[in-house]
């Protein structure tokens, strides 16, 4: 088996994970996540990329593969390559499927606001396949299980309640670096691993030109700025660029609105998430 | 005692429901019974094991009173074995203490409530509970121990104040969660936590019975990796996953005296030189201007 391009390059050491000590703890976490809020199965959308591709393959494990639905959601302008590369791995782990096209609903939704720009475009987009998730999942019984990394999330590069929501989330406190080595570890078709990080939202859409730098330095950044709480003088003493620093260090802070549940205006002594604190895995 | 003259302890690393004392409590019958069969005369469960860890706001709904029937319920765990659980405490007072129960013969025998506890990080304990005031040894029928609940030992003092009462054993009920994923066959904390434990084990040469939670919270894992060590430190039994397991060792509580005629350092310590450092210390602080 080739090197996939995306692990090519020796990892940044701190980031390096042990894949099957993760496996195991995210295996364990889905069937127990799922099993004790009174489920057995799972649903998500697939997209043939590494995220879902990876969280598919441990959900698979977890629950077995008969108790995951892969849903796949292209739109016109999606590239076929994805398609094929998500019944690929519907075809390897054995999972349920099923395909909804999104364009008439999309395109009869836009017709009235045909001004609409790209990012309108996306976000509605993201919005529309999760809310066919939830549909699904109340049809097949089943949680709608995530597929944002800590990457996505910290930089907030994602539709908040598109593909941001979901019931329970394997793979959030992984950086997409980390993704890759699991994704690699557990079997995800190397091609998938390989390929260029992408929304696919419209057509040769690149994660990486979008946000303007590469996962490998991102992920490195945000590992001494989150997980260290290093300051801006210190992540410069580590020798990274100024705007790069400048540029990650916003999208961390203009984002926290979208890991947050809404603001609830303040008037009672006891306010849901401020005083009324319970466990989500309360009486489970 | 066992029929070599060792004594049987069994560490039964659970997975508590999250503030279902009732569950919980059936589940600690059968896990009893399932130690008492395997010929077990001490138990130990780990911290909070009788309501789950994460519990915020249901720690009032989860605590009992030394004085209440639950407690004559959690008692007679106890009849044929030595049973060590946690609750939530309530006192008189109303206050709530994260404590550890040790029960022996029908009879509670001794409380340890935690005293350090953590609120930073993922951890917001003060915020529900009230701090222990003590660090107390008691007499076993198999010799004496002290009872520190998880963050407890990660200060040095309350280990060392166990062993100037000349503990035979130092008993660890503990919910850790399990975090810092690194290439390493085992997680950060597994890691620090072994590290710890043997460390104390060693330089107390007292054996050490670390009891470790499994199962999820909220998404956060807790590690198990429950360990019975010597006490020169080695390890004689660990439960290397983080599956429910009832870890059995055979420990001969000899070997403490054996350990400390190699080793005196228990007899070579200065407790009064200490107690004038200390004092020293505190009194330079206490007269800093600002």
């Amino acid at each position: 088996m080739s090197v996939p391009a995306s692990l090519s390059e020796p990892v940044f050491p701190p980031l390096q994970i042990n894949p099957e000590l993760v496996r195991k703890i995210l295996v364990g976490f889905i069937q127990n996540e799922v099993r004790k809020v009174g489920f057995e199965r799972v649903v998500l959308g697939l997209s043939g990329g590494v995220d879902s591709s990876l969280v598919a393959t441990l959900a698979a494990e977890a629950l077995g593969p008969k108790n995951v639905l892969g849903v796949i959601m292209p739109y016109r302008t999606s590239d076929p390559k994805s398609m094929s590369d998500a019944l690929q791995v519907v075809r390897q782990l054995g999972i349920e499927h099923l395909e909804v096209d999104i364009t008439p609903q999309i395109d009869a939704y836009f017709a009235r606001f045909p001004d609409a720009d790209p990012r309108r475009r996306g976000n509605k987009m993201a919005r529309e396949r999760k809310s066919i998730e939830y549909d699904q999942s109340s049809a097949f019984r089943a949680l709608v299980i995530g597929t944002s990394n800590k990457t996505e999330l910290l930089l907030g590069y994602g539709t908040i309640y598109g593909d941001m929501a979901s019931a329970i989330n394997p793979i959030g406190d992984l950086y997409k670096t980390q993704v890759w080595q699991l994704a690699d570890a557990v079997g995800v078709p190397t091609a998938i691993v390989q390929k260029a990080p992408s929304a696919d939202l419209w057509s040769g859409q690149s994660d990486e030109t979008e946000l303007g730098f590469q996962y490998r330095m991102i992920d490195q950044l945000l590992y001494y700025l989150v997980d260290r709480r290093y300051s801006v003088d210190e992540l410069k003493g580590q020798g990274f660029d100024q705007a790069f620093i400048t540029e990650i260090v916003r999208r961390v802070r203009e984002n926290q609105y979208k890991r947050r549940l809404p603001l609830i205006a303040k008037l009672s002594s006891r306010t849901i998430d401020r005083e009324f604190r319970y466990p989500r895995d309360w009486g489970r | 005692m066992t029929d070599d003259g060792r004594l049987s302890v069994a560490l039964a690393q659970i997975d508590p429901a999250l503030g279902d004392r009732g569950r919980n409590l059936e589940r600690h019958r059968e896990w009893v019974k399932q130690a008492a069969e395997a010929g077990a005369q001490l138990l130990v469960f780990p911290e909070l094991s009788l309501t789950g860890y994460f519990l915020k706001d249901l720690v009032p709904d989860s605590a009992i009173q030394l004085d209440s029937p639950q407690m004559r319920e959690l008692a007679g765990l106890s009849t044929e074995l030595d049973v060590v659980l946690g609750a939530v405490i309530e006192s008189p007072d109303h206050r709530y203490f994260n404590a550890s129960l040790y029960f022996s013969r029908g009879e509670l025998q001794h409380v340890h409530r935690k005293v350090y506890l953590p609120t930073y990080g993922m951890f917001d304990e003060q915020r529900y509970f009230a701090p222990g005031d003590r660090f107390r040894s008691f007499a076993t029928p198999f010799g004496r121990a002290g009872i520190l609940v998880c963050e407890d030992i990660w200060h040095l003092s309350s280990a060392y104040i166990l062993s100037l009462e000349g503990v035979d054993m130092i008993i660890c009920p503990s919910s850790s969660p399990g975090r810092g994923i690194t290439t390493d066959e085992r997680l950060g904390t597994a890691e620090s936590y072994a590290l710890v434990c043997r460390t104390y084990a060693q330089f107390l040469t007292t054996f050490f019975l670390y009891c470790n939670r499994v199962g999820f919270e909220d998404g956060a894992n807790f590690w198990g990796g429950s360990m019975v060590i010597g006490p020169n430190g080695d390890i004689i039994a660990q439960q290397q996953d983080a599956d429910e397991a009832l870890v059995l060792a055979h420990i001969d509580l000899a070997d403490v005296r054996r350990e400390r005629l190699a080793n005196p350092l228990l007899r070579d310590e200065r407790i009064e030189l200490t107690i004038n450092e200390l004092r020293r210390v505190w009194h330079e602080r206490t007269r800093k201007p600002f």
